[in-house]
């Protein structure tokens, strides 16, 4: 037992230690990002000491930016399971390898999406006031306690299957399926949970018609599993550019099979919701009014909704065209679908609820200056906390990085000899 | 678990080699730790430190009698220390065989706004930024559309004609939705009908201001300010006590003088005797008379199923 405690302290010590090794493009890298780290960092205490007031948000608009972030970025998570479906139901062989990559960017999304929230909170000091038994928890009344509860235990899944997995590589030893396998399928029912919930959230609200409409929850999963899986395809081939971890074509687009069906049934969706708003011509149309066309004279969101929905659109096109088989052209469509998600996910689906107010004043949000670089500085926290949860595990599955080589740990020249060559001069 | 570099040989190659990587090492550390002090040093700014005490503050209905009296103690020399006039705070409870009830008459609002800021004034509100609970809708005759309201109407003289007069503030339903999405239980609704807030629990994640049809709750987006001559210093903890920074808050029908057996300030220094207050559970009180006689009165958006115990009527 004590040997084991042991032998687990040593492998969290080296992995903490590669962290802060690699060539010059690693640390330019971790360095811009530590440095936008900071300035957000520095932006979220100017928040502390003078309230949300540094913020964009009012009373009319009281939810921003913030939220607008934390709503994509489940959708982000959520979207590993899109990854782990093809591998562990279907035996996927392609992504076999790389179905870590996606539950680790799932545990980066989680991470920032606790920040997002936690910025947006007026007391942050009293966020014990939410831990059940010494806080009181309004479970299971309130949305928000479910968005806790799925939100953390959905960091500890991955948190537990990606460790373990990762630790077994790292001893060469067989993982046990037991330990695994149970907390893997839990794992994809719970994925759909923590969109879904969050998506309830805002449709459980019957005094916010924009919000209050059971469209909202599929929509959240058809764009969650069009945005997600599209910046895995792009954070997969960064690593395959950056590191010499064998990431076949097949992979990628097998992903872009998934990104196509969902972007499909998004745009889908889309057309279904706007027609129920307009057609019907009710007075509850006035958000997506506001949203689309502009109302009496407002219309910050319109150039807005319309870049996200072209982008949306043309991606569409592109996924179902053979031009996307093509990885350059298949980059161009993630990064339009991703940008054009985050929109319309985001702002476009959080600012309308709040205009016009329920006493039907309007008064419209813009994100301020120190707002955008708390955003800026989560952005780049997950970046970096992703990053670092790659430079740990490629060498880890490689297996240059295991148990076999701890005796070479020693010498002083440990890192840098030893797992440079993970990185391609 | 020995340091790599630890293992040291003897030789001068190997110390060197230390002592390079260890100025290195420190030259990053120290500088790392400088970025970061840096980068927090707008925290110096913050001047309303929670205090331990406040911080471990228990929540509303878990504090005994004796904690209730201490806290309000504390209160009430917090008070005295930031506006120098010392408070009279209550923890003051519903009463038995109570249900408060509002009724307001739209033919005789006549949209001057006297509620409005007697209701600041009252309630111990921040001035800047001002913090209005009630919200006067000047609406066009013949439709209750709150989205063809004008708020911010400002004419030589009320009423005007073709427009009649509706103020918003807290509903306090039967059913509230802000109570339902509270993470916290910081909100909750007395038995005397009142929603109330806990000030010091309040977490500022503003749910129950998306949650609320009525606009009703409002936030302190910064450390609020109220001059040291204009506070009110009969106070009730569920009530009028100064907030702070990162909280919400909203009508509560004037707790401090409702339950005192007063009526709230909105209807007192109303010109037009337009408000009335009263329990609906008393047959004999105004509003059970209003209610049980006026062949049309309104609760705001009935249709969402909040039932508010706030009646809008008519004369006619």
């Amino acid at each position: 037992m004590k040997m084991a405690v042991r032998n687990y302290l040593v492998f969290l010590r080296r992995c903490v230690r590669i962290a802060f090794v690699g060539d010059w493009r690693y640390y330019a890298w971790m360095g811009a990002l530590t440095f936008f780290c900071l300035l957000g960092l520095n932006a979220y205490a100017k928040q502390l000491a003078h309230g949300l007031v540094v913020t964009g948000m009012s009373d009319e608009v009281s939810w921003g930016v913030y939220i607008a972030n934390f709503t994509f970025l489940v959708g982000v998570a959520a979207a590993a399971v899109m990854m782990v479906i093809p591998v562990y139901i279907y035996n996927n062989e392609e992504l076999h390898d790389l179905v870590i990559f996606g539950e680790l960017l799932a545990v980066a999304a989680i991470l920032m999406c606790l920040a997002f929230v936690t910025v947006d909170l007026g007391r942050p000091d009293r966020f014990w006031h939410l831990i059940p038994g010494i806080g009181q928890f309004n479970f299971p009344a309130s949305m928000l306690s479910w968005d806790v509860v799925v939100l953390n235990g959905y960091l500890l899944l991955n948190v537990h299957i990606c460790g373990y997995l990762l630790y077994c590589r790292y001893q060469n030893r067989k993982p046990a399926k037991w330990f695994y396998i149970p907390f893997v399928f839990v794992a994809i029912g719970w994925a759909v949970s923590i969109h879904t919930v969050t998506a309830f959230l805002y449709v459980g609200l019957g005094g916010r018609p924009f919000w209050n409409s059971s469209i909202v929850g599929p929509r959240f999963l058809a764009s969650a599993f069009t945005a997600g899986p599209a910046l895995i395809i792009l954070a997969l081939q960064i690593i395959r550019r950056v590191t010499d971890y064998r990431i076949t074509d097949r992979a990628l687009l097998t992903l872009r099979g998934i990104v196509q069906v969902s972007m499909l049934i998004n745009v889908f969706l889309l057309i279904n919701e706007v027609f129920k708003e307009f057609y019907s011509g009710n007075l509850h149309v006035a958000s997506s009014r506001y949203l689309y066309l502009g109302l009496h004279g407002y219309h910050a969101l319109v150039p807005w909704i319309w870049t996200a929905i072209i982008f949306n659109v043309v991606a569409m096109v592109l996924l179902v065209l053979p031009v996307s088989r093509s990885l350059r052209w298949l980059n161009v469509t993630c990064v339009l679908c991703i940008v054009g998600i985050w929109i319309e996910k985001g702002m476009g689906l959080v600012v309308p609820g709040f205009i016009p107010t329920p006493l039907g004043e309007i008064i419209e949000y813009r994100p301020s200056l120190n707002e955008t670089l708390v955003c800026f500085g989560i952005w780049a926290f997950g970046l970096l906390s992703y990053t670092v949860f790659l430079r740990m595990s490629v060498p880890i599955l490689q297996g240059r990085l295991s148990k076999a080589s701890e005796s070479g740990d020693r010498g002083a020249g440990e890192g840098p000899t030893e797992l440079r060559p993970a990185f391609k001069p | 678990m020995s340091d790599p570099n630890g293992n040291s040989t003897g030789t001068a190659d190997s110390r060197a080699m230390n002592r390079r990587s260890f100025l290195r090492t420190s030259a990053v550390l120290t500088t790392g730790m400088a970025a970061l002090a840096a980068s927090l040093a707008p925290l110096m700014e913050l001047d309303d430190f929670t205090s331990a005490e406040r911080f471990m503050q228990k929540y509303y209905k878990e504090l005994t009698p004796g904690e209730m009296a201490r806290v309000l103690k504390r209160i009430e020399g917090e008070v005295e220390r930031q506006y120098g006039i010392r408070p009279h705070v209550r923890d003051l409870k519903p009463m038995d065989g109570v249900e408060f009830v509002y009724a307001l008459n739209l033919t005789r609002c006549i949209g001057c706004r006297k509620c409005v800021h007697a209701c600041v004034a009252e309630n111990n509100q921040s001035r800047n930024p001002e913090i209005q609970y009630i919200r006067v809708l000047k609406m066009p005759h013949g439709s209750i559309d709150v989205e063809k309201a004008q708020h911010n109407y400002a004419p030589e003289s009320v009423p005007e004609k073709g427009f009649f007069y509706m103020p918003v503030q807290c509903q306090q339903c039967k059913n509230p939705p802000c109570v339902k999405v509270c993470p916290v239980h910081a909100t909750w609704q007395e038995s005397d009908g009142i929603t109330v807030i806990d000030y010091d629990w309040c977490i500022g994640c503003r749910y129950c201001a998306a949650a609320c049809p009525y606009w009703a709750r409002h936030f302190n987006f910064t450390k609020p300010t109220i001059p040291k001559d204009k506070v009110n210093p009969d106070m009730a903890y569920l009530g009028n006590r100064p907030r702070r920074q990162g909280v919400m808050e909203k009508c509560h029908f004037c707790i401090q003088r409702t339950r005192a057996g007063r009526y709230p300030a909105c209807l007192e220094v109303c010109p037009t005797g337009a408000r009335k207050f009263g329990n609906i559970l008393d047959p004999n009180s105004e509003v059970s008379y209003i209610l049980r006689t006026k062949r049309v009165f309104i609760q705001l958006k009935e249709e969402l199923g909040t039932s508010p115990r706030f009646f809008y009527y008519f004369d006619v």
